[in-house]
């Protein structure tokens, strides 16, 4: 599986969706994670990839970590990828 | 219906092993958050804490009591004696028998979970000290303080996280008020600055890396704290025929349930709380001098607690003082309404508001006097203390100048 579709598992089984309800444009907000799902969601990325993403609750805008939408965590999590490698 | 009142205080925590030295480091806006120091420390993301130094509890007890004394329990005497030593207290035959000790407390003896379970799980030991148990239940710290000082009343421990000690000083006040008792003895303690206390918190991702600013525009999370805070709860009449120092009267408290979410604040659960409060004093929000806030520095905390102060005291809001003390102590959790109580006495007893420090940027979702940086001297007749857990569980106590 891809980078993008293990993110759309993770998100999609966070959501009680099913993967193809979850697009690369859809955010967060529209698949329903609220501040707990994120965290969540977050830990589950982390696992999955072995990674750690820098990410605070408290300031999510200011964080290295792009969450608008599915591909921008997508790509955030390649390039943390990347970085590891 | 009894009129309660503070006789004795004692604190330990990361500004001060004593109530004076604590309200000095209040007075002058020092902050006690510091690099952590503790075993596995460098496994942490997250490496800072209003961690208590230069607390020698070797020399403080004997070899007996070590083995029986998680570090919060031994916060929790330390601080009991000076209280107890303050109030001038002997309890002896009827008071004896009807003085107890309820205290908030969270976690528990987390020192003594993580050191235990490192030793069998990564250590691989198969035998741990027998007083694994009796040292590390929530209630122990409560058990020692009815033994030291005799008291054979009601005890007990409240557990409601980060309103614990508030929930816990909400029942003694409201056991002397009814004449259940004459003498509590209260407050709360925690001690969860260990690898394993860290590490759980870490993983929600509210804890900040390099300070505590609540209210601050660029807040951007708590930071732990540890110690304890114990106060003596004497019932008014009580205290005056024997002469005693009194250091405020304890006069309403409300508690709430926000039964919306496990984590998220609600504005209308912490507002129902602080006018229940009100109206459990029966006093006008307009007396209202100073707020203790919880302010814990996380983006949700504090904005929905300025929010619940607006609507409470509409145009008053702006007129009260409100500050957060953690910026300086830390989050102690469990114990931190105890310790915060401190504030509340020294705003209403010396006229001395305790800043919140750290403050670097105005939010216009916090546009209230959170008395930024520096104390202030004002004269103070009522003020809060706010403690808003999760679990949407909340706490709020009035107090009054005597």
């Amino acid at each position: 599986m891809s980078t993008q579709d293990k993110v759309i598992a993770i998100l999609a089984e966070q959501a009680v969706l099913e993967p193809s309800d979850v697009t690369l444009d859809s955010t967060l907000e529209d698949l329903g994670i609220d501040s707990l799902g994120l965290v969540e969601s977050i830990f589950a990325i982390e696992e999955e990839f072995d990674v750690s993403i820098p990410f605070n609750a408290n300031e999510p805008e200011n964080s290295d970590f792009n969450i608008s939408n599915v591909a921008a965590i997508v790509e955030g999590i390649d390039k943390l990828i990347l970085k590891k490698a | 219906m009894k009129r309660v009142v503070i006789t004795g205080a004692g604190t330990i925590n990361a500004l001060g092993h004593s109530v004076p030295a604590t309200l000095e480091a209040m007075r002058e806006g020092r902050c006690g958050i510091g690099e952590l120091e503790f075993r596995d420390v460098d496994r942490l993301a997250i490496r800072i804490g209003g961690q208590v130094r230069g607390f020698e509890a070797e020399g403080r007890f004997n070899r007996q009591q070590m083995s029986l004394y998680d570090r919060f329990t031994q916060f929790t005497l330390t601080a009991a004696e000076e209280a107890i030593e303050q109030s001038g207290l002997e309890f002896h035959g009827d008071l004896s028998a009807k003085a107890g000790v309820v205290l908030g407390n969270s976690g528990g003896g987390m020192q003594t979970l993580d050191e235990n379970y490192r030793s069998v799980y990564e250590d691989g030991k198969n035998r741990v000290h027998p007083f694994v148990v009796p040292k590390l239940m929530n209630n122990a710290a409560a058990g020692h303080v009815s033994m030291q000082f005799n008291l054979k009343g009601p005890s007990f421990t409240v557990s409601t996280a980060c309103a614990s000690s508030n929930h816990a000083m909400a029942q003694a006040f409201q056991m002397v008020r009814s004449g259940m008792s004459p003498v509590m003895i209260t407050g709360g303690s925690e001690s969860m600055l260990c690898f394993g206390g860290v590490k759980a918190w870490e993983g929600l991702r509210v804890m900040s890396k390099d300070a505590c600013r609540p209210f601050s525009a660029n807040r951007n999370g708590m930071v732990q704290g540890e110690g304890a805070g114990i106060f003596v709860f004497e019932e008014y009449e009580h205290a005056r025929a024997r002469g005693a120092e009194i250091l405020c009267e304890v006069i309403g408290f409300a508690m709430s349930s926000d039964a919306a979410d496990i984590v998220m604040p609600s504005k209308q659960g912490a507002a129902r709380a602080i006018s229940g409060a009100l109206q459990d004093a029966r006093i006008n929000a307009s007396e209202v001098g100073y707020i203790n806030a919880h302010g814990t520095g996380t983006a949700a905390n504090d904005k929905t607690e300025c929010a619940a102060v607006a609507d409470v005291f509409g145009p008053h809001a702006d007129s009260l003082m409100i500050s957060s003390t953690k910026s300086m102590h830390g989050h102690l959790i469990g114990g931190t309404g105890a310790v915060e109580l401190l504030a509340c006495i020294m705003a209403l007893r010396d006229g001395v508001i305790a800043p919140t420090i750290g403050y670097e940027d105005p939010d216009p979702e916090c546009a209230l006097d959170v008395v930024p940086n520096e104390a202030r001297e004002a004269k103070v007749d009522v003020a809060l203390s706010n403690a808003f857990a999760f679990g949407g569980l909340n706490a709020v106590l009035a107090l009054r100048k005597v």
